[in-house]
């Protein structure tokens, strides 16, 4: 399971977004996920199964398949529930 | 033992090798796996390999640029990229950027954990431009080795607290909470925004986000998009005025003009894309490792974090932003072509990325008339910082390029004058100034406190 956090530049925050999922799947135990960040322009499908987006570029990303929208990249508990959510449709945990 | 010990001189005179030593250490100090350590190492050190191979590209595609702009206009163009920039001085500067880089962090985490100043940059691509900027600027004002190093370091570790540090009152009020800062170096241009907001503090209701905005241009934060766009048509403009005969006689070999200028703002894009792969690949081993040691070190420390962050805050002010800031930097072109300075061209990726963050900011304190009035007023700071940035950088001053955030300017600048006025020393006496100006608050603080 490879997951891909998306932003603009591919520098800084989906950086940031990448590991705090990292952290997020840690304490919840899961293993096996590989995390990478990427930008816009390079993010292809087929590149992850799943694509974490901040909301504002969520359009642009539309196109990559399964993607994962976060209305505030900042916040930490939004993460961590859609991360469990998704893990658990993934029968990860 | 001559002979080995300028071999280690070779091996840690080669900026690849030092930056993968650099990840090597965060790696062991996170005690990773071996599988791991190997993998993070041996990426941070091709990575430096990839920004060098981009910086060929981009040196290929800009320097017919600056000859059709001098034959046109009779003056020198500069198109502020920090990509382009770092890249083209890394050849020269790459053993202490890496360096400066290194310790500039860890007297980022000295500051935060001594002074009252909990802010720990983490924007990495930043740190390492800027680390980059200081290893000219520390030149070109006379330091050599051991000192050029310190000085940059400490300069470096400064301008890494202090520019989320002047942003967080801003940040409060946007975010409503002390717990997150900004850590991008354009903060005086968003600080003003933010000021300038103020002045519109009673229209402040009347936010930007209340207008129906059309949402049709967000493809521009895609930064491939937009960089491949503006040199594209900057290029082909600057074609028409330098005329066909030039062109083909003297830079395109007989292709067409307007063709090889098609080619030639596409293949500026395709380098700015390389490099930006090889500076996520060095970064990648880095920064966590930054992020983690300072988070033991530093109770209480504010991740100051790239600028995307506050975009999700006011999706409008971010599109009012770019364009006020991008009309701004239109502004001071005109008035650069008046006075027949530097003609610094307004890219689109330093007008989206500081004009959106001003914009944001902007609305925060004055709603949609402050947003507009900040941002145009950021437009035009990062568009004339540039202009008295470019002499203190010494030969890469004549690059075509330079560094376009305001950060970048201002400290550049302020570094850059106290050495011609004063040499050297001038830098080292502020430098401690600076630092004993940020300790001495928190004594006082604590006193009242307890």
């Amino acid at each position: 399971m490879k997951f891909l956090a998306v932003c603009g530049s591919g520098l800084g925050t989906s950086f940031m977004v990448e590991m705090n999922i990292q952290q997020v799947l840690q304490e919840l135990g899961v293993s096996g996920v590989e995390v990478y960040h990427s930008d816009l322009s390079s993010a292809t499908p087929g590149d992850a199964d799943v694509y974490f987006l901040a909301k504002d570029i969520a359009e642009g990303g539309a196109h990559l398949g399964e993607t994962v929208v976060l209305d505030n990249i900042i916040d930490m508990d939004e993460l961590r529930e859609k991360v469990k959510q998704l893990v658990k449709s993934k029968n990860l945990i | 033992m001559n002979k080995f010990l300028s071999v280690l001189v070779d091996i840690l005179s080669e900026p690849a090798i030092l930056v993968a030593a650099i990840a090597l250490i965060g790696l062991l100090a996170q005690k990773k796996k071996v599988s791991d350590i190997m993998k993070g190492t041996i990426k941070t050190f091709v990575g430096f390999l990839v920004i060098a191979a981009g910086a060929g590209i981009l040196e290929t595609a800009l320097s017919p640029f600056g000859e059709m702009f001098q034959e046109a206009f009779q003056v020198s163009g500069v198109v502020p990229n920090n990509e382009a920039i770092v890249a083209l001085a890394l050849n020269e500067y790459g053993t202490n950027t890496a360096l400066i880089m290194f310790f500039g962090m860890i007297v980022n985490i000295l500051i935060a954990r001594f002074t009252r100043y909990k802010y720990i940059f983490l924007t990495g691509h930043h740190t390492l431009y800027l680390a980059c900027m200081f290893a000219v600027i520390m030149a070109v004002a006379g330091f050599n080795t051991v000192p050029l190093i310190a000085a940059g370091s400490v300069a470096l570790g400064i301008v890494m607290t202090l520019s989320p540090a002047i942003l967080q009152p801003f940040m409060r009020q946007l975010t409503g909470n002390d717990n997150v800062a900004l850590g991008h170096f354009s903060a005086v241009g968003y600080a003003i925004s933010g000021l300038i907001g103020k002045l519109f503090k009673n229209s402040k209701e009347n936010s930007t986000e209340n207008i129906n905005f059309p949402k049709g241009l967000g493809f521009l934060r895609d930064s491939t998009v937009s960089i491949a766009l503006t040199m594209v048509v900057m290029y082909l403009i600057v074609a028409l005025f330098a005329g066909p005969s030039f062109v083909e006689g003297e830079l395109s070999d007989g292709t067409n003009y307007l063709v090889f200028s098609l080619i030639q703002g596409g293949s500026f894009a395709a380098g700015v894309f390389i490099i930006l792969s090889g500076v996520r690949l060095v970064l990648a081993e880095i920064i966590p490792a930054f992020k983690g040691i300072s988070t033991k070190l530093v109770p209480n420390a504010k991740p100051a974090l790239d600028v995307p962050i506050i975009y999700t805050y006011a999706p409008n002010a971010v599109l009012i932003g770019f364009f006020s800031s991008f009309i701004g930097g239109v502004f001071s072109m005109a008035i650069m072509f008046l006075s027949g300075t530097t003609i610094i061209l307004p890219g689109v990726v330093p007008h989206f990325f500081t004009g959106a963050a001003a914009g944001v900011l902007g609305n925060a304190t004055g709603g949609l008339k402050g947003s507009v009035a900040g941002s145009f007023v950021n437009g035009i700071i990062v568009s004339f910082l540039p202009v008295f940035l470019l002499p203190v950088l010494g030969d890469l001053g004549f690059a075509n390029t330079t560094f376009s955030d305001a950060d970048f300017g201002v400290s550049g600048i302020f570094f850059g004058s106290l050495a011609n006025y004063a040499g050297p020393i001038a830098i080292v006496i502020s430098l401690i100034v600076i630092l004993v100006l940020m300790a001495i608050p928190f004594g006082k603080k604590k006193q009242v406190q307890k």
